[in-house]
């Protein structure tokens, strides 16, 4: 009766707040939400998608392909930025002792830093995933041994793992992907462990080990989506230290070989040049791995206030 | 107790065997060092001898067993390079490494509490606003690149600093030490500076956290109440709390700044053990990178073996969870 007071008939259309669910807005569009609150991750996100469609996109994008001998006239070397090359074409930040377009060097650096930060990322959070969940799901003697390694390599710092494993290793891209990977995946197992503990006593969990449903089903399809949001934050904090520690390794001369130029590996180069005052070869590069490293940060810390679950707004 | 610390020393033993084995077969299974050393139009006579007085010729478990047996006597190898023992060479640089290392650990906590205390008793003004925001920075700021731009600025444009090196110093008891010269001083403060910038970052934020925990509470009120000084309120009620955990994460984190030192050293070409160990990588000295790499891991078990011992004293909740193990 209530619903044709005002004459309008019951199946007419719907008021415009009633097209939402009944149950509010998605934990998406929470997030989606909750995310874009701040004008500063907003910037950050944005910083972050320009630089990774850079990098994606170097070899399309880049004014001169700067390891392609045909393209690089050694008598452009060391030009200041906003000169031009002998056949007219600008270099906005210069060029490097071999006349390489410093702005193309950089792009394709950029491509080098973060795949090599990224896949090591993926493959280190892969491996501490299992290893946590693990550790977490069936405890005691499996889990004890697992957390004494794993509290035996976070005693050292990063850095001298890296440097131990190169040593013994030797220079590559594979093997500095193995030292990050190595470096990074305990992080990852004390993060999912952590979460998993809690998880575990959870309802659904016992609801599932009811159901008699295999160990396998309730740690991958149960407790692993329940684990996700902190690995999140961790992950986007790890790939940019992995960046920085890639970029530490390769200006050391023990991390990419000279055929993979990464960041670290372009500012290493021009060291030996800024004693004699041509600063932009060093420069610019540190530019690039700086506004990278700081606009993940900025997404990752977005993203921790948003997931945790303490802070519910 | 007793129980504890033998299980810690136990476990402490484990780790640097496994290090040990880990380190010596990897480095051993890399590159071919013999190439390095002899002149490229050496005959295979020559190139045998060299092998011989190497002992590169042995089955590996018999070179580590030798390794094994000299490196608990204290003998870990000669340098193929320098054909001085490794040990003394790594020795020979360590004074410069902790010199370095305890200058940033200095400039970290003076520059560090002051700056926190500060953005943490007035956390909207713009200042606090600034030092906070440079923190930030130094979190993210790669070391290398800074120290980079502290040599094109300071040494380069200006002229102000040396760039390289650790100038004129003057042995203390044997040990020849940097900062009590001018010159000295003069070119330790730019790689101190650089080494120093994220544990400054860090001492920051720890001094700021501790700041507005501390400042609401009743003790603080009371202090002012008697009609304390503000000063004095700060400097001794407020100080004295925020020490604690500054003290213990500078602790934890003098292991880091010595790992750490590598880049540092290797950017203003101090001449420490983390340079002498990028060089003995590049030209395959294996016998100081095995020492070099086993006095750090050992430097490393004891700082957390003592580090451990302190908090099973003072928190006693460490303990009892291990006997209940």
């Amino acid at each position: 009766m209530s619903t044709i007071i005002d004459g309008k008939p019951a199946t007419g259309p719907l008021p415009e707040e009633s097209t939402e669910s009944p149950l509010g807005p998605s934990p998406l569009q929470r997030f989606l939400r909750d995310y874009f609150s701040n004008p500063v991750a907003i910037g950050a996100l944005l910083v972050l998608l320009t630089v990774i469609l850079i990098a994606v996109f170097a070899p399309t994008i880049s004014p001169q392909n700067p390891y392609d001998l045909g393209q690089v006239d050694i008598m452009d070397s060391r030009l200041p930025p906003g000169s031009e090359s002998m056949g007219g074409m600008p270099f906005w930040l210069g060029t490097d002792g071999a006349g390489r377009d410093m702005l193309s060097a950089i792009f394709y650096g950029l491509r080098t830093s973060l795949g090599v930060g990224v896949m090591s990322g993926v493959i280190a959070l892969l491996i501490g995933m299992s290893v946590g969940l693990t550790a977490a799901y069936f405890g005691g003697r499996v889990d004890n041994l697992i957390m004494r390694v794993v509290d035996v390599q976070l005693s050292f710092p990063a850095i001298l793992v890296a440097l131990i494993l190169l040593a013994v290793l030797g220079k590559g891209i594979d093997k500095i992907i193995v030292a990050l990977v190595v470096v990074q995946w305990a992080y990852y197992a004390r993060t999912v462990r952590a979460s998993a503990l809690v998880e575990r006593r959870r309802e659904y969990v016992e609801a599932a080990t009811c159901l008699a449903l295999s160990h396998r089903r309730i740690v991958f399809r149960h407790l692993l989506p329940n684990c996700l949001p902190p690995l999140i934050v961790v992950g986007t904090l790890q790939t940019a230290h992995a960046i920085a520690l890639e970029a530490t390794l390769s200006f050391l001369g023990i991390g990419l070989p000279i055929t993979e130029p990464s960041l670290g590996l372009l500012i290493s180069n021009g060291f030996e040049y800024m004693l004699s005052g041509s600063y932009w070869i060093s420069f610019f590069p540190g530019i690039a791995l700086l506004v990278t490293i700081v606009s993940i940060n900025l997404v990752g810390d977005q993203l921790r206030d948003v997931l945790n679950p303490r802070l519910e707004r | 107790m007793s129980a504890f610390i033998i299980r810690r020393l136990l476990q402490s033993v484990v780790v640097l065997f496994v290090m040990s084995l880990l380190v010596f077969f990897g480095v051993h299974v890399v590159g071919d060092p013999v190439y390095m050393l002899i002149a490229p139009d050496a005959d295979q006579a020559d190139i045998q001898a060299a092998i011989e007085a190497l002992g590169l010729d042995r089955p590996i478990y018999e070179q580590y067993w030798y390794f094994l047996v000299n490196a608990l006597q204290g003998d870990l190898g000669n340098s193929f390079i320098f054909s001085e023992p490794a040990l003394k060479l790594i020795l020979q640089r360590m004074p410069a490494t902790l010199e370095l290392a305890f200058a940033a650990m200095f400039i970290a906590v003076v520059l560090g509490i002051p700056l926190g205390v500060y953005a943490g008793l007035k956390p909207e003004s713009i200042p606090a606003r600034a030092i906070m925001a440079g923190s930030i920075l130094g979190f993210s700021l790669p070391t290398f690149w800074v120290g980079l731009m502290l040599i094109m600025v300071f040494a380069v444009m200006l002229g102000w600093l040396p760039s390289t090196g650790r100038g004129d110093t003057v042995a203390v008891l044997g040990v020849p030490l940097s900062f009590l010269t001018l010159d000295g001083l003069s070119h330790l403060l730019l790689p101190a500076l650089n080494l120093a910038l994220f544990k400054l970052s860090l001492v920051i934020r720890l001094a700021r956290a501790g700041t507005r925990e501390v400042v609401h509470q009743d003790y603080i009120k009371f202090a002012h109440a008697k009609g304390l000084s503000t000063r004095r309120v700060i400097l001794v009620h407020l100080m004295k709390n925020i020490m604690i955990p500054v003290v213990t994460v500078l602790g934890l984190e003098l292991g880091g700044v010595i790992a750490f030192a590598v880049v540092t050293e290797t950017v203003f070409a101090w001449p420490g053990m983390g340079k002498l160990l990028i060089e003995a990588i590049q030209q395959l000295d294996r016998p100081v990178v095995v020492a070099y790499l086993m006095i750090t891991v050992l430097m490393f078990i004891v700082i957390n073996l003592v580090v451990d011992l302190l908090y099973s004293v003072l928190d006693p909740r460490v303990r009892l969870k291990e006997a209940g193990q």
